[in-house]
């Protein structure tokens, strides 16, 4: 498989923009190519995921390349068992939230395009590059699409959510940038494959600093009051991708970097996390529940399956990893699709408030069985990803300390709790004069979400393909992450 | 063969969920019910293979690899055994019979495609409930029937009643489940394998090292958690009540023959776990099951809507075969899980018949009089009653006579209990017959008749196998379902030839319980219970209790965290941190003066700095 097909995946997307921007204003014209462009990432993430050799666990795939020679920081891509799954959801997202929120956005319509198309390539860029300062470049080229996406976009209290979004995220980005700097005066490198060999100074602090500036973007609590705010203030392509795929740029981040490069630190603040993440857990399922704006609901329920990727990370097994991993992909189909839905009530209603609602189920019943579909997704039901992704992370939970499972398993009954309230507010009930007037589901919004449940009953049903593409990487990062710690014990800023 | 008891059903839920607005009524109707049929005829044929064999082996078909990673590998994989087999049987063939009553039952509705599609989805995951071959794929079946059981109480959801009960019966449901899932993790973290014919190797024989192992107790209570909410045991029977609002059929069907006894069936599946558990069946599992019958059978003299007394009578019977199970009486607990498919889905046709015939009043004190002009529905009930309350030899006297013998060999106490709940069963179940069949009319303007065929004739063969079912089990047929079971509950009891004097007391016992209910009824008046009466109506106050502890505390903790902690404290802290970054970005621009010197003396410091830090490093 060559290598160029890395940067063709990260690029694709910017060369769709340039032309976007060079075409016409025809809204229709520009929305068509907007997709088509989002085909080609998606395509060439589907021939990854195909060609993916099986029990290989590390980076098959590296493209490499000269960027600023003069101090050695290189162009560095590439695909393992744990970024792979995640570029695929992204690959998948994208076109999913163009085609699913077609015409919802109707002004400046090329702006839009071409910031959503800027947006796609910073996202894979951050989970395809190898270099630390690339990674760093990728990161931050995230923030400003979003900010302006929420910026102007958004609903009535745009402004302050996008400033608090820019402001919580560069916060931990200007923390990341001091660790990235440190690294490379230590070491004189910051190819990722490098430092892996690397004996790292100052661990503790390192990771510290790398761990918040993912933490925050998770969010983790308590540093997840951005969230609520950014998700419920943007548009509804803006909100999928958001949370289905930035949030997990701060997991993906935790395990990427923060396990790999500085194990036994981890392995010391694990305790930590899990804590925070089972507090995630029941916290944001509590919040969630008496939310009367639904889509504060839906940003709530993130805080708590976010929690479950974060327990699942740090319990620092195959099976907890592996949960986690898969469960960013379920986080980002079903609240993707949850977002969606949202929006296409949003569309109807022009209000978020659920007290506005009632009956839709009758008025609209394709679009309620589908909607049942994600729900239950979200709340974890056999037979949906989300079971897959949870059961395992629990399973790893329960070896590393049974009483972590027990916490964690009040999870599996709070999401029905709140999310199960919301369906009966919005779809049942008598019907309400105003949602007697909804017009029936349109094609394009049955087309994203009909792919959204398909994508979520493959991986409840047969999710051997994924979890048979990250095992490798996953059992090896486990194994480092024990010998290490094994190995030596650590001490907080010092070196082993 | 045996996927295909799956796929059929599953095959008639795609089919009706997918074009079932195109196929019009009778298409609907006919790929649901031959769909459910056709599983039955294979789970017949399957079946008489397994009898022809003596020992019976499991026998394991596996579909695919689900999940797997590292060692943690867990296959889609079906089992045939005496079990399964029997349980099958019962969910197909009741489940048959319910959908063509069903046909009748709903031909009004305009959701008709849509209530097939989830009974066909129902009689699926039921099915890979009963015949998953390890925990995993269990509680996929488990987990689904949950669903298609909120989706089926909210069927009419513009009633907020029915949506409302809907979403407790899921939600209390999943209190249950949360505790399964970590006994399923248990189960893996002790054994390694979740796999049913590995954990009977393992624990066969009564256990053996791992006998009354700390972890092994922990696992079954969680399981039994697990069972409790299922089975609407205490003290997680609240949803079962409230789910009498969903269609009457759904309430034969899912709320009293099949899905409320998978807790049953789930301690049944694990015997050997439960029995190398040490204390749980005797001091657990058979009093939570002895208190839930006689609990629920004292709320059931007490109500006035038909289906809510047939609803705490299920709650009541099922608390029958947990004390089964705990005396160590697995046997009996499955005759009656048999016997109980056949009545108590009889008694919920036969209301069912009531509410069709009399515009949907289904309270006691606006019906009566129905004997003469509903003779089959009549029939229907009182054989079905009757039955319910153990009057030889109907069905469910041949296997609560099983159930009070394996009482009464196990604790006195138990047996005492059961006693009481078999004189206060026959008491409610009489009074209802007697408040909605005998005296005069109620409407004198209404002409009420028996159904169609339709619903007619599900009930005549409901009727048969009430009536007769009990050779299925009883002593003196030769007890073919013990020896069906036998590989699985092994001969307990083997002296259980019940005596004489034993059948006498309790036949006495349900007697005098049918005559005082009629006596008390004869005249269609509620005797006044006084305080008694209106504890029993109130459910001896536990929903209450519930709700001021922990419905209202929950709903307070969750408002407090949203608008004082979340809202307030965290984000504000959070904020405040940003905040800062902003003054201090403010007080760091007046640094930007414009003058190069001091930006070079600036840039200086910082290399030394740097410099300084690399070098002593």
């Amino acid at each position: 498989m060559p290598s160029w097909v890395l940067s063709a995946t990260v690029f694709s997307p910017l060369a769709g923009a340039v032309l976007v921007a060079l075409l016409p204003r025809r809204d229709g014209l520009l929305r068509t190519v907007a997709i088509l462009t989002t085909l080609l990432p998606l395509a060439l993430a589907g021939w990854l995921f195909w060609q993916a050799p099986l029990g290989e666990a590390g980076f098959w795939l590296t493209e490499r390349g000269l960027w600023v020679p003069a101090v050695g920081i290189g162009y560095h891509l590439g695909v393992d068992g744990i970024s792979l799954p995640l570029v695929a959801l992204t690959a998948f997202l994208f076109p999913v939230a163009l085609v699913g929120t077609w015409d919802a956005v109707r002004t400046r319509v090329k702006e839009y395009l071409v910031l959503l198309l800027l947006l796609e390539t910073a996202v894979l860029g951050t989970f395809l590059a190898l270099d630390l300062l690339l990674f760093y470049v990728f990161w931050e080229a995230v923030l400003v699409p979003m900010y302006f996406l929420i910026g102007l976009w958004g609903s009535e209290r745009r402004a302050y959510a996008a400033l608090k979004f820019f402001l919580f995220t560069m916060a931990g980005s200007v923390l990341m940038l001091l660790a990235i700097a440190g690294l490379y005066l230590a070491t004189g490198t910051l190819d990722f494959l490098r430092l892996l060999g690397a004996e790292l100074p100052a661990q503790g602090w390192l990771f510290a600093a790398f761990a918040v500036a993912f933490a925050i973007k998770v969010p983790l609590f308590p540093l997840h009051t951005w969230l609520p705010d950014a998700h419920t203030e943007a548009p509804t392509a803006g909100s999928v991708i958001l949370a289905g795929l930035l949030l997990k740029m701060g997991t993906y981040g935790l395990v990427r970097f923060c396990l790999t490069l500085f194990p036994e630190v981890a392995r010391a603040a694990a305790p930590l996390f899990m804590a925070l993440g089972v507090v995630g857990i029941l916290y944001g399922a509590a919040v969630a529940y008496t939310q009367p704006d639904v889509k504060r609901l839906v940003a709530y329920s993130s805080v708590s399956h976010l929690g479950f990727v974060v327990l699942g990370t740090f319990v620092l097994n195959p099976q907890g990893l592996a949960g986690a991993l898969l469960q960013m992909v379920n986080h980002g189909i079903s609240t993707g699709a949850l977002f969606l839905l949202v929006g296409v009530l949003y569309e109807r209603a022009h209000t978020r408030d659920m007290d506005a609602f009632g009956g839709v189920a009758r008025v609209m019943p394709t679009f309620a069985a589908l909607s049942l579909f994600v729900v239950f997704s979200s709340a974890a039901l056999p037979g949906t990803n989300g079971f897959v992704g949870e059961f395992l992370v629990l399973l790893g939970a329960f070896r590393k300390d049974p009483r972590w499972a027990a916490l964690a398993a009040g999870g599996v009954i709070l999401s029905a709790v709140y999310l199960l309230w919301m369906v009966q507010r919005v779809y049942f009930g008598p019907v309400r004069p105003e949602v007697r007037t909804f017009a029936p589901l349109r094609p394009h919004e049955g087309a994203a979400l009909v792919a959204l449940v398909l994508a979520v009953l493959w991986i409840g049903l047969y999710p051997r393909p994924w979890l048979a593409r990250s095992e490798a990487a996953v059992q090896s990062l486990v194994q480092r992450v024990a010998s290490v710690a094994e190995a030596a014990s650590p001490g907080w800023g010092g070196r082993p | 063969m045996v996927p295909w008891i799956v796929a059929l059903p599953l095959a008639g839920a795609l089919v009706n969920g997918l074009v079932g607005g195109r196929l019009g009524r009778r298409g609907t109707s006919l790929v649901a019910c031959l769909a459910v049929l056709g599983a039955f005829l294979l789970s017949v044929a399957a079946t008489q293979a397994l009898v022809a064999s003596p020992e019976r082996p499991a026998q394991v078909v596996r579909l695919f690899e689900w999940i797997a990673v590292a060692d943690f590998r867990i296959s889609a994989a079906f089992q045939w055994d005496p079990l399964s087999a029997l349980l099958a049987l019962v969910v197909t063939g009741v489940g048959f019979l319910i959908h063509v009553y069903s046909v009748g039952y709903m031909a009004e509705d305009p959701d008709y495609s849509r209530y097939f599609t989830y009974l066909n989805l129902f009689v699926a995951s039921m099915l890979v409930l009963v015949l998953g071959a390890n925990l995993l794929v269990l509680f996929v079946g488990w987990e689904l029937v949950g669903l298609c059981s909120y989706l089926l109480i909210g069927f009419w959801f513009e009633r907020p009643t029915a949506a409302a009960a809907g979403r407790k019966a899921f939600v209390v449901n999943r209190i249950g489940d949360a505790a399964f899932v970590v006994g399923i993790l248990s189960v893996w973290g002790l054994l390694g394998t979740l796999e049913f014919r590995e954990i009977w190797r393992l624990l066969g024989e009564g256990g053996g090292a791992l006998r009354g192992h700390p972890g092994l107790v922990a696992a079954a209570l969680l399981l039994f958690a697990g069972a409790t909410g299922k089975s609407a045991q205490l003290p997680l029977y609240v949803w079962l009540p409230d789910a009498m609002e969903g269609p009457t059929p759904v309430s034969a069907l899912i709320h009293a023959a099949t899905m409320v006894t998978a807790g049953v069936f789930l301690v049944g599946r694990l015997w050997p776990l439960f029995e190398a558990a040490g204390p749980v069946l005797a001091a657990v599992v058979a009093p939570v099951g002895a208190a839930t019958a006689l609990f629920a059978a004292s709320v059931a003299v007490a109500q006035y809507d038909l289906k809510r007394v047939l609803a705490y009578s299920t709650i009541s019977q099922l608390g029958y075969m947990f004390l089964a199970l705990g005396a160590g009486a697995g046997h009996a607990a499955f005759f009656h899980l048999t016997t109980h498919a056949f009545f108590k889905a009889l008694l919920f046709l036969a209301a069912g018949s009531v509410m069709h015939a009399v515009h949907g009043q289904i309270d006691l004190r606006h019906l009566g009089g129905l004997r003469r002009s509903m003779p089959l529905t009549f029939l229907g009930f009182v054989v079905g009653a009757l039955s319910l309350s153990g009057i030889p030899p109907l069905s469910g006297f041949w296997s609560k006579e099983e159930i009070l013998h394996a009482a009464r060999a196990h604790a006195a106490g138990i047996w005492v209990v059961a006693m009481a709940t078999s004189f206060v069963t026959a008491y409610y179940a009489t009074r209802a017959a007697v408040l909605a069949f005998w005296g005069e009319p109620a409407d004198p303007h209404a002409h009420p008749h028996d159904p169609p065929p339709a619903m007619a004739w599900p009930m005549v063969g409901l009727v048969v196998l009430s009536a007769f079912g009990g050779f299925l089990g009883a002593q003196w047929a030769g007890a073919p379902l013990r020896a069906f079971l036998q590989p699985l509950f092994g001969d307990h009891g083997e002296a259980s030839s019940v005596a004489g004097a034993e059948v006498a007391v309790a036949v006495a016992v349900a007697l005098a319980g049918v005559v005082a209910g009629w006596w008390a009824h004869r005249a269609r008046q509620e005797p006044d219970l006084g305080p008694l009466g209106r504890a029993l109506a109130a459910q001896w106050g536990v929903e209450a209790a519930y709700h001021r502890a922990v419905v209202r505390p929950a709903k307070a903790l969750s408002q407090l965290l949203a608008e004082r902690v979340d809202a307030g404290a965290v984000d504000r802290a959070a904020s405040g941190l940003a905040d800062l970054v902003v003054r201090a970005a403010a007080a760091v621009r007046t640094w930007q003066t414009g003058n190069v010197r001091q930006y070079a003396a600036g840039v200086l410091a910082g290399a030394v700095v740097l410099f300084a830090y690399w070098v002593l490093r």
